[in-house]
Formats: C-alpha cells, sequence, structure tokens
C-alpha cells in the first residue's frame, strides 16, 4: 500500500479518474495541493485569471468532449467564484467536478480567513457535493464525484478540501476504489419495455409525427440512432437550443430549431403534431410558450434519463424513464420486427405542408448595403469554416443569430449556456474546447456586452497559446435587452446603452493577439478570410452590425407555440 | 391534499439540509418533519408531511428521490398505514376545578401527565394530529396553554409492505 499526503492523494486519485486537465488558481488553502501538481507532469493544470472562467472552461472541455471537466479553486473568494460557472453547468447537466479548497476542519464554523460554506452554497445548483473529512477518504470521494458527476442525468458535483486534511507533513495509506457503487444511487438507463411497446405503436400510427431532440441526445451520444429513426420514420426532426447538431442541421428532414426563436416551420410543426417524441427534452419555458395551448393535438412520448423532467411542465402521455440511446435501441428491438416502408406514403401529406411552411422562408432577411447585418456575419463564418468549427456563444441577439444561421452538422460542435444563459461563458467556454482540440477550429460568437464579462481571459489565451477566433458582433449595446425594450417597453432603452466600448482592437493587441475592424460590408469576407488564415493566433474580430436588428421569428408572449412575430411588421 | 411521504436516506452530513434545501428552493409545503436514523444507523428515515395538488406531489416525490443520498421514497397517503404524532404540552393548573378538568380530558384522550409541578401540568399525547389538534382545543377551553412541542408525523406502512434498502 502506498503512502502519500492528502496533497498528493488529490493528485493521484485524478490521474487515477484519467484527468488530463484541471483548469484552476490557487490560494492559502489549496497550496499543498498545488505543491503535488508541481512534482509531476500527468495531470496539466491550466492557469485561468478569474475562477468563473475556470469553469465554464471545464464546462466546454466537458460540452465538447463529454468527459468530465474539472475545476480546482482555493476556498472562500475562489470557490464562489465558481458558482456561476457551476450553475451554467447544472442547468444544462454538463459533468464537471470542482475541488474546492476549505480552511482547516478545527477552524470551519469560526468564520475564519477565507471561510465559506462551500457545500451550502453550491447545493442547490450541484447533482451533490462532498466534504471530505479524512484523507484517507480522499480517493473515494474524488471517485464517486466523477462517477455520479459523469452517470445518469450528468451535472456538477463539488468536493470540499479542509486544508489540514491535505497537509504535505502527514502520510496515510492510499487506496483508490476499483469500482464504485451506491446503493443510494442507481440511475436507470432502460426505459420500460411496456412503454416502449406503447411508444412504437403511437409512433407507426401517427400521420403527423416531429421528433424533438435535446441536449439529452447528445450527452447520450444518440445522434446516429437518432439520425436512423428519423429516417425509418421518414419523420421532421426539430432540435432543442441545446440539441442542436444531434441531428444533422442539413439534413433535409431537418425543420430547424424550436421554441422562443424557432423556425416558423418547427414551431408550426409542433403546434400541429399529432405524436411528439421528446428525446432527451424537458419542455423548458423557452419551448412550450403557454402551456395550456401547448401542442393540443399531440400524443406526447417523452423519453428522457430524469424522471423529475416527465410531466414537470407539460404533461406526457407515454412517458419512458431511460439513456436516449439505450431507449432508441429498444425503439429499434420492437420497430424492425414491422413493415414500416410505406412512411414516405403515408407522410406524404405532412411533408406538403411542412414544406409550406418552409415556403415562407422565415430566415429571410434583407441586406442594405450600408449596414452589416448580423445573420450575414454568422453564414460568412459558416463559409470561412467549412460549417466545421467548434461554436461557443455567449448569451444574447448573437446567441440566436449563431443557433439559427450555422447548420451544426455534428453534435458537441454548438456550446452555449442554454439554461442559466450566463453571458461571459463563451470565451473560456472556447478555451476548454481548444484544449480538448488542440487542432480544430474554435470559435467564439459573442456580443460586446457579454465578451467583457470574462475578457481577462485574453491573458490566458496568450500565456497558453489558444489559436480562438472571436466573433463580437458589436452592436454597441445590449441587444437582447433592447431588442425586449423597442417590443414591450415602447423604445426606452434604459440602461441597454452601452456608452464607452473599449477600442477592442487595440485592446486584443495589448493582450498579445490579432484585432481586426470591421465597419463595412464589403470588408466582411477579406477580413473573415485574414482572421481564418491566421492559423497560429487568437483573433479577435470586432464586427461593426446593425443596432437595431432583431431577432425573428419570436413566439409572442402567452400565446401557443406558433403565435410567433415573423418581423418588426409582420405576425402568423 | 395532505400527503404523508416516507423517505429512506444515507444518515450522512447534509443529506437532511439537501432534502430541506430541495423544498424551499422548489417551493414546496413542509407541514411537518420528522427525522432520525434506523435500527441501522447508517440510514435516516424521514416522515414528510407536504400538501398540493397531485401534479405538486409527483415531483415532489421524483426530486427527493433524485437525491443523490436518498436510497427510497414512498407515498404512506393510499395505501393503509400507521401514522403518530407526539406532543407534549404543558398547561396551566392554578385551582383545583382546572387541575380536574386537565385530568379528566386527560383520560378520555388516553394522553399522560408526565410532570407535575405546583402551577402547571406536561402532559404527554401521542396519536394522529388531529387528535393532537383536538386535544390542544379541548384543553384550552377550560385552562391556559403555557407551551407545547410536537414531532411531526411519523409512520409506517401496514403489513408487509417496508422500506428497506
Ligand atoms: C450574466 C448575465 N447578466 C445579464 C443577463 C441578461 N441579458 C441577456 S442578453 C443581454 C444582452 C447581451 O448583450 P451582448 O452581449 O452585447 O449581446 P447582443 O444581444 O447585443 O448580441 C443581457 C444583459 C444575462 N443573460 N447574463
Amino acid at each position: 500500500m502506498k503512502m502519500m499526503s492528502g496533497a498528493a492523494m488529490v493528485v493521484q486519485a485524478l490521474k487515477d479518474v484519467g484527468v488530463e486537465h484541471v483548469f484552476g488558481y490557487p490560494g492559502g488553502a489549496v497550496l499543498d495541493i498545488y505543491d503535488a501538481l508541481f512534482a509531476q507532469d500527468d495531470v496539466k493544470h491550466v492557469l485561468v485569471r478569474h475562477e468563473q472562467a475556470a469553469a465554464h472552461m471545464a464546462d466546454g472541455y466537458a460540452r465538447s468532449t463529454g468527459k468530465t471537466g474539472t475545476v480546482l479553486v482555493t476556498s472562500g473568494p475562489g470557490a464562489t467564484n465558481t458558482l456561476t460557472g457551476i450553475a451554467t453547468a447544472y442547468m444544462d447537466s454538463i459533468p464537471m467536478v470542482v475541488l474546492s479548497g476549505q480552511v482547516p476542519s478545527q477552524h470551519i464554523g469560526e468564520d475564519a480567513f477565507q471561510e465559506t460554506d462551500m457545500v451550502g452554497c453550491s447545493r442547490p445548483v450541484v447533482k451533490h457535493s462532498f466534504l471530505v473529512k479524512r484523507a484517507v477518504d480522499i480517493p473515494e470521494a474524488i471517485a464517486k464525484a466523477y462517477y455520479i458527476a459523469g452517470s445518469g442525468r450528468p451535472g456538477p458535483v463539488v468536493v470540499d478540501l479542509p486544508k489540514d486534511i491535505v497537509n504535505v507533513q502527514e502520510s496515510h495509506p492510499y487506496v483508490f476504489p476499483e469500482s464504485v457503487a451506491m446503493r443510494s444511487y442507481n440511475p436507470t438507463r432502460k426505459g420500460h419495455p411496456k412503454q416502449i411497446k406503447t411508444a412504437v405503436k403511437a409512433l407507426v400510427a401517427a400521420k403527423r409525427p416531429v421528433l424533438y431532440v435535446g441536449g439529452g441526445a447528445i450527452a447520450a451520444n444518440a445522434d446516429a440512432l437518432v439520425t436512423k429513426l428519423a429516417e425509418r420514420l421518414n419523420a421532421p426532426v426539430t432540435c432543442t437550443l441545446m440539441g442542436l447538431g444531434a441531428f444533422p442541421g442539413t439534413h433535409p428532414q431537418f425543420i430547424g430549431m424550436l421554441g422562443m426563436h424557432g423556425t416558423l416551420e418547427a414551431n408550426k410543426t409542433m403546434h400541429n403534431s399529432d405524436c411528439i417524441l421528446a428525446l432527451g427534452a424537458r419542455f423548458d419555458d423557452r419551448v412550450t410558450n403557454n402551456v395550456d395551448k401547448f401542442c393540443p393535438h399531440a400524443n406526447i412520448i417523452h423519453v428522457d434519463i430524469d424522471p423529475t423532467s416527465i410531466s414537470k411542465t407539460v404533461n406526457a402521455h407515454i412517458p419512458v424513464v431511460g439513456s436516449v440511446d439505450t431507449v432508441v435501441e429498444q425503439i429499434f428491438s420492437v420497430l424492425d420486427k414491422q413493415d414500416v416502408s410505406d412512411q414516405k406514403e403515408k407522410l406524404e401529406d405532412w411533408w406538403k405542408q411542412i414544406d409550406q411552411w418552409r415556403s415562407r422562408k422565415c430566415l429571410n432577411y434583407e441586406q442594405p448595403e450600408d449596414v452589416i447585418k448580423p445573420q450575414r456575419v454568422i453564414e460568412s463564418l459558416y463559409r470561412h469554416t467549412k460549417g466545421e468549427a467548434f461554436v461557443s456563444s455567449d448569451v444574447g441577439q448573437h446567441q440566436m443569430f449563431a443557433a439559427l444561421y450555422y447548420p451544426y452538422l455534428k453534435p458537441r460542435q454548438w456550446i452555449n449556456s442554454g439554461g442559466l444563459g450566463t453571458m461571459g461563458f463563451g470565451l473560456p467556454a472556447a478555451m476548454g474546447v481548444q484544449f480538448a482540440h488542440p487542432g480544430a477550429t474554435s470559435v467564439v460568437v459573442t456580443g460586446d456586452g457579454s465578451i467583457q464579462m470574462n475578457i481577462q481571459e485574453l491573458s490566458t489565451c496568450l500565456q497558453y497559446n489558444l489559436p480562438i477566433k472571436i466573433i463580437s458582433l458589436n452592436n454597441r449595446a445590449l441587444g437582447m435587452v433592447r431588442q425586449w425594450q423597442d417590443m414591450i417597453y415602447k423604445g426606452r432603452h434604459s440602461h441597454s446603452y452601452m456608452e464607452s466600448m473599449p477600442d477592442f482592437v487595440k485592446l486584443a493587441e495589448a493582450y498579445g493577439h490579432v484585432g481586426i475592424q470591421v465597419n463595412h460590408l464589403d470588408e466582411l469576407e477579406d477580413a473573415m478570410a485574414r482572421c481564418f488564415a491566421e492559423k497560429d493566433r487568437l483573433v479577435f474580430m470586432d464586427i461593426n452590425v446593425d443596432q437595431n436588428e432583431h431577432v425573428y421569428p419570436m413566439q409572442i408572449k402567452y400565446g401557443a407555440m406558433d403565435d410567433m412575430r415573423l418581423s418588426k411588421t409582420e405576425r402568423t | 391534499m395532505k400527503r404523508i411521504l416516507s423517505v429512506l436516506m444515507e444518515n450522512a452530513p447534509g443529506a437532511l439540509s439537501r432534502i430541506v434545501g430541495l423544498f424551499s428552493q422548489r417551493g414546496y409545503n413542509v407541514d411537518s418533519l420528522c427525522v432520525a436514523p434506523t435500527d441501522d444507523p447508517s440510514l435516516s428515515r424521514l416522515t414528510i408531511v407536504s400538501h398540493g395538488d397531485d401534479k405538486v406531489i409527483e415531483q415532489i416525490t421524483k426530486q427527493v428521490n433524485k437525491l443523490v443520498d436518498v436510497l427510497k421514497v414512498t407515498d404512506l397517503t393510499d395505501g393503509s398505514h400507521v401514522e403518530r404524532e407526539l406532543m407534549l404540552i404543558k398547561v396551566a393548573t392554578r385551582n383545583e376545578l382546572a387541575r380536574a378538568e386537565v385530568k379528566r380530558n386527560v383520560d378520555i384522550f388516553r394522553a399522560r401527565i408526565v410532570d407535575v409541578h405546583s402551577s402547571n401540568y406536561t402532559i404527554e399525547i401521542t396519536g394522529t394530529s388531529d387528535k393532537l389538534d383536538a386535544f390542544s382545543q379541548t384543553i384550552a377551553q377550560s385552562t391556559e396553554i403555557i407551551e407545547s412541542s410536537r414531532t411531526g408525523v411519523c409512520g409506517l406502512a401496514r403489513g408487509e409492505k417496508a422500506l428497506r434498502p
């Protein structure tokens, strides 16, 4: 049996779990752990500039790989700075482990220097947490933390480590558990066979079916299965903001994103459907609009690994608790025994109807010569990256444009804070993506508001040579707020205007990067080309876009799914 | 509607705060909460009395079940079950009449006087919450209630059914 200090155990346990990257920031309570990190090369530590960004980096790392992201911070302010990042991961079911330092056990509760009750502070936004009380318990706590974070419905787990137990002066026996089993935690993966049969019956009987695919399909790596199922049934597919990429955005059966800023055809298809197959989606209020008017004709089959998601907001007629991959496989085991070759003829009328909604071309916009429309920038980005980039987004209008105008071909390609809507998420998330995929193109689509919420990470990018491409849609305003003020508050722009914008080009240069300013439409293509030609440098594209543009379509509050504004003057 | 939920969970630090936090975080009602370790000291048994429509109660049950420390949750309300609550109640007995009246009610309700002081009695009574309510209302008609403390409901299903790990 190996003897080692608590700090060495932390690092050894991370190695035993298979952790390659830790995003963190040192401080008093974790200095012993930092000393143990110094002594080895297997676990690579990334020094951030703000702990919130560390959590978003671990999050982006996790979203783009499916692996669990790891954060290491000190007690007190270090720990509390991660809370927004933890909550972001929690809302989107992202696997993450946050190791936080804590004051020595004997001082807990004394309001000691840099003491906060991290387990208490984080409780509402974690899947689970541990306050480790003895050094010998460290390996098991860490093994359990990763097991819980990554299994079932994934989520963040906090491991709080008092300073005395990681003390480098004392040695303890190190035993890493060979496997983790917990009598109180056994997530269900397989759907109930009877429910599967009922679901297949409903799907095959449906005249107007639709697949409504969410982030759960990505978490379960079920994209290929979902695509196969959609093709077998000849059914239209819509993805949630979190589900984009689970079904190819260029597939003829794809009808776009649904919900508040969904396409007309997606929302119409949902509203008129007689059978909705929800796969790892949670009927979020940004999807359903008024639940009382939600899809009145539909038989709802809801597949989700988390029973609490089922019938939480919208009642499911056929609930199936299980992981999307396993359940779709089960669906196939029933479906394979049936002849469904007539789906094409059967759904012909349905597709005719859908094509008619599509012909409205709800994403069309006018592009005058004298301004740059933000939509145009995203389309240009798509071309210049051949649709293959990892696109991380911040929160606001630019996020919706990036979701709607860049068709995602693969899962884990589109990285955004869907549930919490955290401004400041984009840049650090794209950094996490870049650490996980060193050769890939990692892009951030951001706004002048959001980028300033974690801009300090430009410094981290220089330190680690991250050639991120920042596409900032600068509208000199908190655009999404401004849009709502235009629509609901008679254009009173209360504090949504940013009066003293920095010179972003100079700012990028000050951090050692390349800055490019684009003010005119005719410069856009060249500038994009220059940006992506800079293979080894971070490029900050400060693109002056139309300040008055709104995101459309947009659901009308209190209405049904398909009650929408289509432009400033048109509605459904 | 009133619901009695019975929960079996790890007797681990922080476990109770997760339950309590869940209720406040999601706006669920807690009418009473009764908790103690079981015969197996690694486990705790909780009885939560809540109210809400079927949808809310279903969510509460699922959300509690989802907590990593929770092994099992069951709704005792509809099935046949035993439920008990204990109350200690201190009442003023300043004169002979009050003492006699209190004693009479104690007998009727099958309660017990567990402490006697020159000017008050402390009474122990167990039963359903309704019975405890009725007892305090009756006592209040004849004398003053000085203080009382109730445990909240604890319950078990009747017969073969059991919450075991
Ligand atoms: C941390 C945080 N604070 C506030 C908000 C509310 N909010 C949502 S969108 C938005 C404006 C975003 O502005 P910008 O980043 O410039 O993007 P734009 O909408 O202009 O594209 C605000 C303030 C938020 N989502 N996150």
